[in-house]
């Protein structure tokens, strides 16, 4: 199959921003890995990277982004088709690999659609305008006399012409001009804000869907791998006796620390025949460590050392006018001070990758957030170019964060170079708990004055954790500009605002993880603002919008703005929803919170109930607003998912390290949300014509203050420390 | 040599007696939809029908499953093929990965309780973690599969 050459189009495609700077081969742009998937004598007019339309009027599109349960698979291709009005029946959507070619394909920051909403819509009006003009010129008549509808090109007279019959002239065409193309009236739109099946949903349900794990090769070793318990530790000796003896255990080699934010952690891999045969391998080893210098770590005494640190002054973030001065005037102070702790991502899907390093080249098949990322680590290590290097993206059961860090696919090349075979590298879920890259370990401290009429005249927020910036610069022991942010641009109407952080070295790798550094501050905001509430004796809801105060843009020095009319929008819509103020069963409660955060907007009010001490969530009312909705489907599944992450990380999200090792194992003891835990979760999502913001991240915030606040107006007890499990309350 | 009856088919294998039914499955026959989550029977993701009753496969010796009938999700039952249809028609997955485990724990529960109540989906699909949180939808699409039985 022969690609299009039209060196036109490498300066188009650069100019929609899609390249990132690298050479775009215009000969190259076929989405076939392999020979066997192309349908044969087919004729193709690929107008761009994203789109091929095949004489048999059959359409692939290209998902450069990578599917984790985001539906990113039916979100990105559904805006091309609609812009090129192509009939969705006839649509296979193909992943992409890492390539700079596809521009920015980390799929994390609930960046996709915020990202490429437009460039995809572009895409699509490329493909029609070539479309009516290969009509055109086939009919001989003006452009403008034809329209596009369903797949077919239709003339004022009333004929018509399907879209693969246009192939052949269209491909011959020259890429139209950015004044040439045409957009749909957003009112027109055929999947654009309607409820889509996910195009994987069947793969999923019989189980024909290939994620990263099901990947197989002939001849394909698995590999399971003993890290130190504790971070950055690495090997001194290691006796293999036993775990040759396992049947099916072919080798054991020794694999080095890669000291970089994504390298591999390094130990000693146990090469097998199969998965089963490479962990009791693992488990037979006997490995001497050095540990290094987290063994210290103590994540209980740690805790107190770094509320200790936000007990005094920190580092200012935000100081505007004069805390101390609103303090000293004040009729009334409160304080409190909040504890959360470590959590893991715990994709249901482990980390694991399968790579083959062959001659010259590499391939890997990985469940990956980042395709470009692992491309360069994989590049770096083994010293080549990155035309060497072969990234393709399977699914990924699940992500969270985990798999945009590529040390699991280092692994596999290291491996696989090292005995010349196709490996697949596999992480136990044990390895997966305590060998990830953790989210921070948070104290704060929050303090507020009033004056003698009940108004909030100061706001101070302190808080120490390790920062995500640790994990790239060693030795960084203060927040980041952007883990600040989310305190200081709390969008409360106070004359007087402070933001401080405190120390906090880190002791284990950081990374994000859904939501990141909104966990922390929407907890610590949220359960702190329906205190000051309560300490007024005022209705939570009302108190909160006279907070929030009048409508207006918030200085937060970001091109997508911050509007506080959204944010008062979302809250009173879900107390709506929800009927706030009226009498719930004897025993239940209703707490709220509201976040803004990845640029959207989000309300919770949940439904809670004490019963033997233990709570029950029964109802969350959840509103997004997330301005222009592809997917509403998507949209609304990712809120109910992050209810439900959100109440994990309420009810048992805890990893603690003690001498340096994590202590937590697998699901028995780090445990997630069941069915039977399950509250019904109603979502609303605004209706808007604004420009598309972050979907999978912003529900996850609100959930366990909600939760918190609803506990405390059920039993007048304020817990500001998390998880629930710790008090025996779930 | 250990003969496992799989989804109809038979497969004479060479493994060690104490392998999980899980491995074997997945990286001895091949049919990777019965996932590994936990390998200590807490997430349900292996799970597998035998003789109909449903069993985390990584608990199990591939011994204890000889001459007995092995489902998994790749395999047939009237049930589990109606479960299927209604979970993409309310579009239940997310990412993806523990729903062979989930759709195999709600088969075995249609098929001995055929209009069960949200109490008794809770009871049969407890097993079963969805880091995802599609739980909501599981418990619907077993109701609509439920409905859809009942109306035919």
């Amino acid at each position: 199959m022969k690609s299009i050459k039209n060196i036109s189009r490498r300066s188009f495609v650069k100019s929609i921003g899609l390249a990132s700077g690298g050479l775009i081969l215009a000969c190259n742009t076929s989405v076939f890995s392999d020979k066997e998937k192309a349908p044969e004598n087919l004729i193709n007019f690929n107008p761009n990277l994203f789109v091929q339309i095949n004489s048999d009027g059959s359409v692939i599109l290209i998902a450069s982004r990578s599917e984790m349960g985001n539906g990113v698979r039916t979100s990105l291709p559904s805006v091309i088709a609609d812009e090129m009005e192509a009939d969705w029946s006839k649509i296979t959507v193909q992943q992409a690999v890492g390539d700079k070619k596809y521009g920015d394909q980390n799929t994390d920051g609930s960046r996709s659609i915020r990202y490429l909403y437009e460039p995809m819509r572009k895409m699509g009006a490329i493909a029609k305008a070539m479309l009516i003009a290969a009509a055109a010129q086939k009919w001989e008549v003006p452009a403008a006399e034809c329209s596009v509808e369903n797949h077919f090109i239709i003339h004022t007279s009333g004929k018509k012409i399907g879209f693969g019959d246009l192939v052949e002239i269209a491909k011959t065409l020259e890429i139209p001009s950015d004044t040439n193309l045409t957009y749909k009236d957003p009112k027109d739109f055929k999947y654009i804000g309607k409820h889509l099946k996910g195009v994987d949903v069947a793969a999923y349900a019989n189980g024909s869907a290939i994620f990263g794990l099901d990947k197989r090769l002939s001849n394909m070793k698995f590999v399971a791998i003993a890290r130190c318990p504790v971070a950055f530790g690495t090997v001194k000796s290691f006796d293999k006796t036993r775990a040759l003896k396992v049947a099916g255990v072919l080798d054991v080699i020794e694999i080095p620390r890669i000291e970089k934010p994504f390298g591999a952690l390094g130990g000693v891999a146990v090469i097998a025949t199969n998965t089963w045969a490479a962990f009791k391998g693992k488990e037979a080893l006997k490995v001497d460590w050095d540990f290094g210098d987290n063994k210290v770590y103590d994540s209980e005494k740690y805790m107190s050392q770094i509320t200790e640190n936000v007990h005094k002054l920190g580092k200012v973030g935000k100081d505007i006018g004069n805390i101390n001065n609103a303090f000293k005037k004040a009729a009334k102070t409160i304080e409190s001070t909040f504890q959360l702790p470590h959590l893991a991502h715990a994709p249901m899907e482990v980390p694991n990758a399968v790579a083959w390093v062959k001659d010259d080249t590499c391939e890997v098949w990985a469940p990956t957030q980042d395709p470009q990322s692992a491309r360069k680590e994989v590049t770096d290590y083994l010293e080549t170019s990155e035309d060497k290097v072969t990234i393709n993206v399977t699914f990924l059961g699940g992500g969270f964060g985990r798999k945009s860090k590529p040390d699991y696919v280092v692994e596999a090349v290291i491996v696989s170079k090292a005995i010349n075979a196709p490996v697949q590298v596999v992480w136990t879920r044990e390895d997966d708990i305590k060998h990830g890259y953790f989210h921070t370990i948070s104290a704060q401290y929050l303090k507020a004055s009033f004056d003698k009429n009940g108004k909030v005249t100061g706001w101070l927020h302190r808080f120490a954790l390790p920062s995500i910036v640790s994990t790239f610069q060693p030795g960084v022991d203060f927040a980041a500009g952007f883990e600040i942010s989310s305190a200081a641009n709390v969008p409360f109407d106070i004359e007087n605002l402070k933001v401080e952080v405190g120390q906090a070295p880190a002791h284990v790798r950081i990374g994000w993880l859904r939501s990141v550094i909104n966990i922390p501050h929407g907890f610590s905001i949220n359960v702190f603002a329906d205190e000051l509430a309560h300490a007024t004796n005022k209705d939570p809801l009302e108190f909160r919008l006279n907070l929030i105060g009048n409508d207006r843009i918030e200085d937060t020095n970001d091109p997508i703005k911050y509007d506080t009319a959204r944010l008062k929008n979302v809250l009173k819509i879900a107390a709506k929803n929800a009927d706030w103020g009226k009498q719930l069963p004897e025993g239940h409660a209703y707490g709220l919170a509201v976040h803004y955060s990845f640029y959207s907007y989000v309300a919770s009010v949940v439904e809670v109930s004490m019963k033997n001490n233990k709570v029950k969530v029964h109802n969350v009312y959840s509103v997004i607003d997330c301005g222009t909705v592809v997917n509403k489907n998507t949209v609304t599944a990712q809120m109910e998912g992050a209810a439900i992450f959100g109440m994990q990380l309420a009810y048992y999200g805890k990893i603690t390290a003690k001498n340096g090792a994590i202590e937590q194992n697998n699901y028995n003891d780090y445990k997630m949300i069941r069915i039977n835990e399950i509250p019904q979760v109603h979502v609303e999502i605004v209706e808007s014509t604004e420009k598309p913001t972050g979907v999978g991240e912003p529900g996850v915030p609100v959930i366990a203050p909600a939760i918190i606040n609803a506990i405390f107006k059920l039993t007048g007890k304020r817990y500001y420390n998390l998880p629930l499990s710790d008090y025996d309350l779930v | 040599m250990i003969t496992l009856q799989i989804n109809g088919e038979k497969h004479a294998i060479d493994v060690a007696p104490e392998m999980p039914l899980l491995w074997a499955i997945r990286d001895i026959i091949g049919l990777t939809g019965t996932k590994y989550g936990c390998g200590i029977g807490v997430c349900g993701s292996c799970k597998i029908l035998l003789d109909d009753s449903p069993v985390q496969s990584c608990m199990i010796p591939v011994t204890a499953a000889e001459g007995k009938n092995i489902t998994t999700i790749e395999g047939q039952s009237k049930n589990l093929q109606l479960l299927q249809n209604s979970w993409e028609e309310l579009n239940v997955p997310q990412c993806g990965f523990c729903q062979p485990g989930q759709l195999i724990a709600a088969t075995a529960l249609l098929d001995k309780n055929e209009n069960p109540t949200d109490e008794d989906i809770d009871e049969a699909m407890i097993g079963n973690i969805c880091r995802c949180g599609t739980y909501q939808r599981i418990r619907k699409a077993i109701h609509r599969t439920v409905k859809l039985k009942n109306q035919s």
